[in-house]
């Protein structure tokens, strides 16, 4: 199944000259392009299942230590996308990368139902905003609820140290 | 001796009096309240103890044993219930309409304790020996609709207004078809007294001549009862509670026997109309005809609990087509088949 | 000319039918259902947010709160994905007796499932019988990792204790005992008339939302696609084993439920194979892994078929003795997204019918 998996991976390099492939066949896409090779996933490679979004917070280093904030936040935020071929077999991990101060991505809803929860709930824990989302507001957490828990700069109180 | 023993009694009491010098009318008055207190009480402690019958009865449907706690085999179980929910504190949610959401719980005894004034126990004992009795029995048990409606509305409450608009749709489509069904039994017997429904059994219960006329009527008591599967009002994983979703305490706790008190009526009615009254079957007169009564009922009240311990619940739209589209038409063909059925009967001159 | 009004209905959070804490915004004319808005969030416990202060071995006691119905299937899915991460070979005995707590916690929740479907349907008298069964199940877990249903017995590398002696026996005993026990459901449930024209033709699911929707387990195969990752991309050593995926036609509440029932009939089939083949492993039940977790930079994202439906654990690494994100894609919250289409123009009763045949665990819906 790799080896088919191997030979898609291949076919979309050509098609998309952006877009890097890690070792581990983890595809990044540059948020550009994400809505037309999602679709074309989809279209063209049976990809119909979206088992998973996520996203992950990578502050810079600078930041962290609470200084220099006037300076351009250069931290980052993947998301991260896994998508099944249910007819094909096989699975994909696609990840975009959108700045930390402007965390916008356009919604796969239109090209995955599935991703109208997992939106929301990206959203919620982390504050990414995916523009053109029917319903987007927060799923688990209250709706007066300030700042976004999976942040890693997001404090709380109490907690074992 | 035992056949007449509530009869000789009352007599007794009846004698006691007028030797004492009481005058006839005031003798009568007397012996009405007691014939009538002996009844609530009755109910009432029947009530009681049907609710453990059906835990003991549930219980071992259910592959586990029920009450056994509270006094021998836990019979006092449902007795320290009410007690407890008694002592509770009555909550009264803020925007109810007081009066109502309160005489509710009061008035749903009423229709019950009335009905049972006029039902043959048993040869000669009833409280009333109305001509009208049967007339009577379903006009009043007709009104309870109207006190779950009190009530539900009364709450302020969306679950119970939901469940009490159930009462009313279910109450109005099967009371239909269970008047259509006695109309057979009507028919036959030429009376609506039911001492002389009862008499007219003598040679053969209606559920032999009438088995379809007993199904319709059986279903529709059901119904009636707000049992399962026709528990719609209550249907406690769709609208928690229906009509009782506010009621707490003594309140919750008389809707809860009311319903068993009209299980009662249902099982008394059934039993009166289809199954021979207090009629002894098979020549088995030795036994009172008082506790032949009783053990009917109290089949046919097993029977309500039978069905409550297996079915699941039927939906509002299935229980409203079912009440018009088969049990309606069923109950007019069977009053359309009894009658050419009497007339073929008179006409071979039998 | 007459017009009606809709009116909204809060049903939930504490309500009978919602299987714990979830709520529905209903938006009803009457009694039929104009929308239904899920509200779900009332159990959230911040779990992944916990996992990133907590070294990786102590996560695990958090994913049994997750599905706690289920809690194997949890166990198994979080420690697939660390092994995956650091690349540990699990021993043979130990990958079996994650396959015997894994299958022994599907048909735990599936018992469940069944009886409290029958509840919500109306008839208590399956919700107890159900008990029944489930509690000799747990009985064996108990015995097994000494919790009743926060287990805890997969362990990153291996699995926590060997099988005590006689225990494979006692479960070979349960696991030849059940389809006697399906058979009872059958008759009183499945069988039954009422249940049938509450469950059969409502609810409908198509196979193409059902994919649209990433909807998975028992709820997307009801609809009739063939999609079991047991099956489809075997993990742990379920290449071994024989078994069936059972479809549903119609893809309406009924075969969803039914799909249930011959899920277990078929977990039943795995177990006696397990247990058959794992009276011939010997050997450790642990891989040599250092007592200091740190696995190397990178991430890794990994999905099992847990009760509900695919069960996804991602992991981020970045080097350091506790994860620095832990994601769950949990089959009950997603499964959740098409309730509002699946319960337009229904009754009140069918959103309890429909909500109750998707099967979810609020622990798991709100993490």
């Amino acid at each position: 199944m790799d080896n088919k998996l191997d030979s898609v991976i291949k076919e979309l390099q050509e098609k998309f000259s952006e877009i890097k492939v890690s070792e581990q066949q983890v595809v990044t896409v540059p948020v550009e392009q994400l809505t037309s090779f999602m679709q074309m996933l989809k279209d063209e490679y049976y990809m119909d299942f979206l088992t998973n979004v996520t996203a992950v917070d990578y502050p810079s280093d600078k930041n962290q230590n609470g200084e220099e904030d006037d300076e351009e936040d250069k931290g980052t935020m993947e998301v991260i996308y896994n998508v099944n071929s249910i007819t094909e077999g096989y699975t994909l991990m696609v990840k975009t990368s959108v700045a930390r101060q402007n965390p916008k991505l356009p919604s796969m809803f239109s090209v995955w139902g599935g991703a109208h929860f997992q939106e929301r709930e990206v959203f919620d824990l982390l504050g990414i905003i995916f523009t053109d989302h029917p319903d987007l507001k927060r799923i688990l957490l209250d709706d007066s609820f300030k700042g976004y828990p999976l942040r890693k700069d997001f404090q709380w109180v109490g907690g074992r140290k | 001796m035992l056949e007449t023993i509530f009869i000789d009694i009352a007599n007794w009491i009846r004698n006691l009096l007028g030797s004492a010098g009481v005058p006839a009318l005031w003798n009568d008055t007397v012996m009405m309240l007691v014939k009538l207190t002996a009844i609530i009480v009755f109910i009432l402690i029947n009530a009681l103890w049907l609710v453990y019958m059906e835990r003991k009865v549930a219980g071992y449907m259910q592959a586990r044993i029920g009450p056994n706690r509270v006094g021998p085999k836990g019979l006092l179980q449902t007795t320290a219930d009410i007690g407890k929910l008694i002592s509770k504190e009555i909550i009264i949610p803020k925007n109810v309409d007081k009066i109502l959401f309160l005489l509710a719980p009061v008035l749903i005894f009423v229709p019950p304790l009335t009905i049972f004034s006029v039902i043959p126990f048993g040869k000669n004992m009833m409280a009333i020996d109305l001509n009208i009795g049967l007339f009577f029995v379903f006009a009043i048990a007709s009104l309870s609709t109207l006190i779950f409606w009190i009530g539900g509305w009364s709450s302020y409450n969306k679950y119970s207004l939901l469940g009490s608009m159930r009462v009313i749709s279910q109450m109005v489509s099967y009371e239909l078809p269970m008047m259509l069904a006695l109309l057979g039994v009507i028919m036959i017997v030429g009376s609506l007294n039911l001492s002389e429904i009862i008499l007219a059994q003598e040679s053969a219960w209606f559920i032999i001549s009438q088995p379809i006329a007993f199904l319709i009527f059986f279903i529709a008591a059901v119904a009636e009862c707000n049992r399962v599967p026709f528990d719609l009002m209550e249907g406690e994983s769709e609208i928690i509670a229906g009509p009782y979703t506010e009621y707490s305490g003594m309140g919750f706790a008389m809707f809860f026997l009311a319903e068993y008190a009209n299980i009662m009526i249902a099982s008394a009615m059934t039993t009166v109309l289809f199954l021979g009254g207090w009629l002894a079957p098979f020549g088995l007169t030795f036994i009172p005809s008082w506790l032949w009564f009783f053990v009917k009922m109290y089949v046919v009240i097993f029977v309500f609990m039978w069905l409550r311990w297996t079915y699941p619940r039927v939906r509002i739209d299935q229980l409203l087509g079912f009440g018009w589209k088969v049990l309606v038409p069923l109950s007019l063909a069977n009053i359309f088949v009894t009658g050419i059925g009497m007339y073929i009967y008179r006409a071979l001159g039998w | 000319m007459l017009r009606t009004e809709t009116y909204t209905v809060n049903f939930g959070p504490q309500h009978p039918a919602t299987h714990g804490v979830f709520r529905v915004m209903l938006n009803l004319d009457g009694e039929r259902i104009v929308k239904a808005e899920p509200v779900c969030g009332y159990l959230h416990r911040g779990v992944e947010k916990l996992a990133e202060n907590r070294t990786y071995q102590q996560v695990i006691p958090y994913t049994d709160r997750l599905d706690y119905l289920a809690a194997g299937l949890q166990n198994q899915g979080y420690v697939e994905t660390i092994e995956k991460l650091m690349e540990i070979e699990v021993p043979d005995r130990a990958e079996y007796l994650r396959i015997i707590t894994a299958e022994l916690s599907r048909i735990a929740s599936h018992v469940l499932f069944v009886g409290v479907y029958a509840l919500d349907i109306g008839a208590f008298t399956g919700f107890l019988l159900c008990f029944r069964e489930r509690e000799r199940i747990l009985d064996l877990m108990e015995e097994l990792t000494g919790s009743r249903m926060t287990y805890s017995y997969a362990r990153i590398g291996g699995v926590a204790a060997d099988a005590p002696e006689g225990w494979l026996d006692r479960v070979e005993k349960v696991v030849n005992d059940l389809p006697y026990y399906f058979d009872i459901y059958d008759d009183l449930i499945s069988g039954n008339e009422i249940f049938q024209a509450r469950t059969k033709y409502v609810g409908y699911l198509s196979a193409e939302s059902a994919v649209d929707y990433s909807l998975s387990g028992p709820t997307l195969r009801g609809s009739g696609i063939d999609y079991d990752l047991r099956k489809a991309k075997p993990y742990s050593i379920y290449d071994r084993f024989n078994f069936e995926v059972p479809l549903g036609e119609n893809g309406d509440c009924f075969d969803r439920y039914f799909c249930r029932i011959l899920e277990m009939r078929q977990s039943v089939y795995i177990l006696q194979q397990a247990i058959e083949q794992i009276r011939e492993t010997d050997g450790p039940i642990m891989a040599k892994v250092p007592k200091v977790l740190k696995p190397p930079k990178g991430e890794a994202y990994h999905e099992i078929e847990s009760s509900k439906g695919i069960l996804g654990y991602y992991v981020v690494s970045d080097g350091s003795n506790k994860p620095y994100r832990v994601h769950v894609r949990r089959p009950s919250f997603v499964n959740l997204g098409f309730l509002d289409e699946m319960c337009r123009g229904g009754l009140v009763a069918d959103l309890v019918a429909i909500l109750g045949s998707i099967d979810i665990v609020l622990g798991e819906v709100d993490c």
